[in-house]
């Protein structure tokens, strides 16, 4: 019995491969060759006037079909939307200075940068976002600076005082004085995508690197997610738990 | 009597314990208070000098009249555009238009917001109802698939800028024929699907991490990528357009509405003299030639094939998804959630290496770690379904083009194909007929 479905099926399958043979040679001869036809001699028929209208309602079903189609899918879509833009920001609060800002944004220098809430600060001598831990004269000389390209400036002011203003044009959004500031100070030195320079990519490429999930849209109307005084849950969010 | 004083104590119990509750709250909110004022480790000090502190620079975003404009000007472009392709027939025209596209949408709006790219808020907006996709996005999504059910591929033609700028590089195109076209043209499909699949589970925007141009666009990018880009462009010299017909997601879903589409370009503006000069135009190798059968094919062939279609394209189709969805962890490994959860179960096993910063920004969080599986296994969970539905699309994709293989579709004018014709316009310029030339003898 086996034996006698194998007999049968055998010959089937041969059938069917030699079908697809003949297929594929078929259509490469069939749109290789240029049979020329006078093109006003099958117009005349009756016939044809007959098809083109069927084809011509069709097409016209499909049409409407499909525009209904596209209109349900915006409907859906546009039950949720909002009128303004989004842009993406991140929030200090969650964000752990991994330095990532600095490499992962398709612009250089990076679209974050350094930015200073200056109601904070505590206008220390002793920054703990300009000078690097070890440092043993608190002067502006470069090794003792944290930050790698200087964008940090101190300016005396008066006596145990000095202001810290940051040069975006120089700052790299690497965090690293951030961390500083955060770890010794107040915090006000805080990390921010500033708006003047972000292309507002469709998926921001650091939002997707971002180890702490930082990242997320915001309305342009309220860009940005600065850290203010007194925002103390913030700062225990911040410190890392081990 | 020991009822009253029971009572009686106890009242006063109450009392004691009523100021204890009240001491207690003032306390803790006290402590609250210096808490609110700790965050200040170093307080502000009082200037003597008359020191003026500086405000904090916040620069505003983008003007959102500027985001309406945008898609204004998308639709005088496509509008324009798709005047200059069917009413007029004008090639200069479209080329001129697609310059200005592409020093518009390209250069000046750096290729961001793109219809490509809109494929993919859109699909998130359907699948997460917390996620608002703009009007704009939704409206750079729509628009050019309406305009394409009425005109054809008219976006394509000029408005798009990644196919302006690759239209301008395509010198010597080559053709590929029928059986290459179709099978590069099968890359498209998997592309849609797939940035479908990690947009509808939210773990990435596809199309835009790889989106080759938008680092030409800015003059910056990785070196990965414009490497990829500069292969491209070279190669779009020889293969015109290679990503607009080889890549494109949205090139999918223009191409199946352009074939329903109401008045599609014509390669001859009255009737076709079979003269053969549009045959070797098409850069894209959109021009179906004319196949008329001397012999037709035999009934019995023509049932063969029916039941062989019939029969391979279910086949596939369950092939895809079952194949696709043995995958699904791997597929699911592009998704942050998983990853993380994937790295936390490991490091017992791994000691010595160093923690990834994921690992440590997780452990500063305070989350607990069952949060994390919980919510990868809900992902994976999401995978499992998805890379079924994909891997059957993507089977049934296969068959049908193989069915399309296998039947001959009979005409006797040379047609641009209305799915994969651009709308270029390049064909019409090669075509002798003039508006008006009717009864014109056949060659």
């Amino acid at each position: 019995m086996k034996a006698r479905g194998a007999i049968r099926t055998f010959p089937a399958a041969i059938a069917i491969i030699r079908t697809i043979a003949n297929c594929l040679k078929q259509t490469s001869s069939a749109s290789a060759k240029q049979v020329r036809i006078n093109p006003l001699q099958k117009m005349e028929e009756p016939e044809n006037n007959h098809k083109i209208n069927r084809r011509k309602f069709l097409g016209a079903g499909v049409r409407a079909s499909v525009l209904l189609g596209l209109g349900g899918v915006a409907a859906l879509v546009l039950k949720q939307s909002v009128a303004g833009n989004l842009v993406w920001q991140l929030d200090p609060a969650k964000c752990v200075q991994c330095g990532r800002c600095a490499t992962s944004c398709v612009l250089t220098p990076s679209a974050v940068k350094c930015v200073h809430v200056y109601a904070m600060c505590g206008y220390c001598d002793l920054c703990g976002g300009y000078f690097k831990p070890e440092t043993k004269t608190l002067t502006t000389a470069a090794e003792n600076q944290l930050c790698p390209t200087s964008a940090l400036k101190r300016k005396f002011i008066e006596d145990p005082f000095f202001e810290y203003t940051v040069d975006e044009p120089l700052c790299i959004g690497c965090g690293k004085c951030v961390k500083g500031c955060g770890a010794f100070g107040n915090g006000s030195l805080q990390l921010q995508v500033r708006h003047n320079r972000c292309v507002n990519c469709n998926q921001c490429s650091i939002a997707r690197n971002c180890p702490a999930d930082a990242y997320s849209r915001v309305p342009a109307s309220k860009p940005y997610l600065l850290r203010q005084v007194g925002d103390e849950k913030n700062l225990t969010a911040k410190t890392p738990r081990r | 009597m020991i009822g009253f004083t029971h009572f009686a104590s106890s009242r006063l119990h109450g009392k004691k314990s009523k100021r204890i509750v009240f001491l207690c709250l003032m306390l803790f909110f006290s402590i609250q208070f210096l808490d609110a004022l700790a965050v200040q480790r170093f307080p502000k000090p009082e200037f003597e000098s008359g020191y003026v502190q500086p405000e904090t620079m916040q620069p505003a975003a983008r003007a959102e009249m500027l985001q309406i404009a945008d898609v204004i000007v998308l639709v005088i472009m496509l509008s324009v555009i798709s005047w200059l392709v069917v009413k007029k027939r004008s090639r200069l025209g479209v080329f001129a238009a697609s310059v200005v596209s592409l020093a518009y949408f390209g250069f000046y709006r750096q290729g961001c917001i793109c219809s490509i790219g809109a494929i993919q808020n859109v699909t998130l907006a359907l699948f997460n109802s917390s996620y608002p996709a703009p009007l704009a996005v939704i409206g750079f999504f729509i628009l050019p698939l309406i305009f394409t059910l009425f005109f054809g591929r008219t976006f394509c033609a000029g408005v798009c800028p990644f196919g302006a700028i690759q239209d301008l590089v395509a010198f010597k195109p080559q053709k590929l024929g029928t059986r290459l076209n179709a099978v590069l043209g099968l890359i498209p499909y998997i592309y849609l699907g797939l940035a479908i699949l990690y947009a509808a589970t939210g773990s990435d925007f596809i199309i835009c991490r790889y989106d080759p141009f938008v680092g030409i666009f800015r003059f910056n990018a990785s070196f990965a990528m414009f490497i990829f880009a500069g292969t491209l462009l070279v190669s779009g010299i020889f293969i015109a357009r290679p990503y607009c017909r080889f890549l494109c997601p949205y090139g999918v879903l223009l191409n199946w509405i352009s074939r329903f589409s109401w008045k599609h370009i014509t390669i001859t503006p009255s009737t076709c003299i079979q003269c053969r000069l549009c045959e070797d135009s098409c850069p894209y190798d959109a021009i179906d030639l004319p196949v008329t059968g001397t012999n037709p094919e035999s009934r019995g062939t023509t049932i063969r094939k029916l039941i062989l279609i019939s029969l391979l394209v279910p086949f596939f189709t369950v092939l895809g998804g079952w194949t696709l969805s043995t995958v699904h962890e791997t597929l699911a490994s592009v998704n942050g959630k998983v990853r993380l959860a994937k790295t936390l179960v490991e490091p017992a096993s791994s000691v010595n290496q160093t923690e990834t910063i994921e690992v440590t920004a997780f452990k500063s969080s305070g989350k607990p770690v069952a949060q994390v599986y919980a919510e990868a296994s809900r992902v994976l969970k999401q995978f499992y379904t998805g890379s079924w539905i994909l891997g059957c699309f993507l089977g049934l994709v296969f068959g049908i083009t193989l069915a399309y293989r296998m039947v001959t579709k009979y005409q006797k004018d040379y047609l641009p194909n209305k799915g994969t014709c651009l709308s270029c316009t390049r064909c019409v310029d090669y075509c002798p007929v003039r508006m008006g030339d009717d009864n014109l003898p056949a060659i």
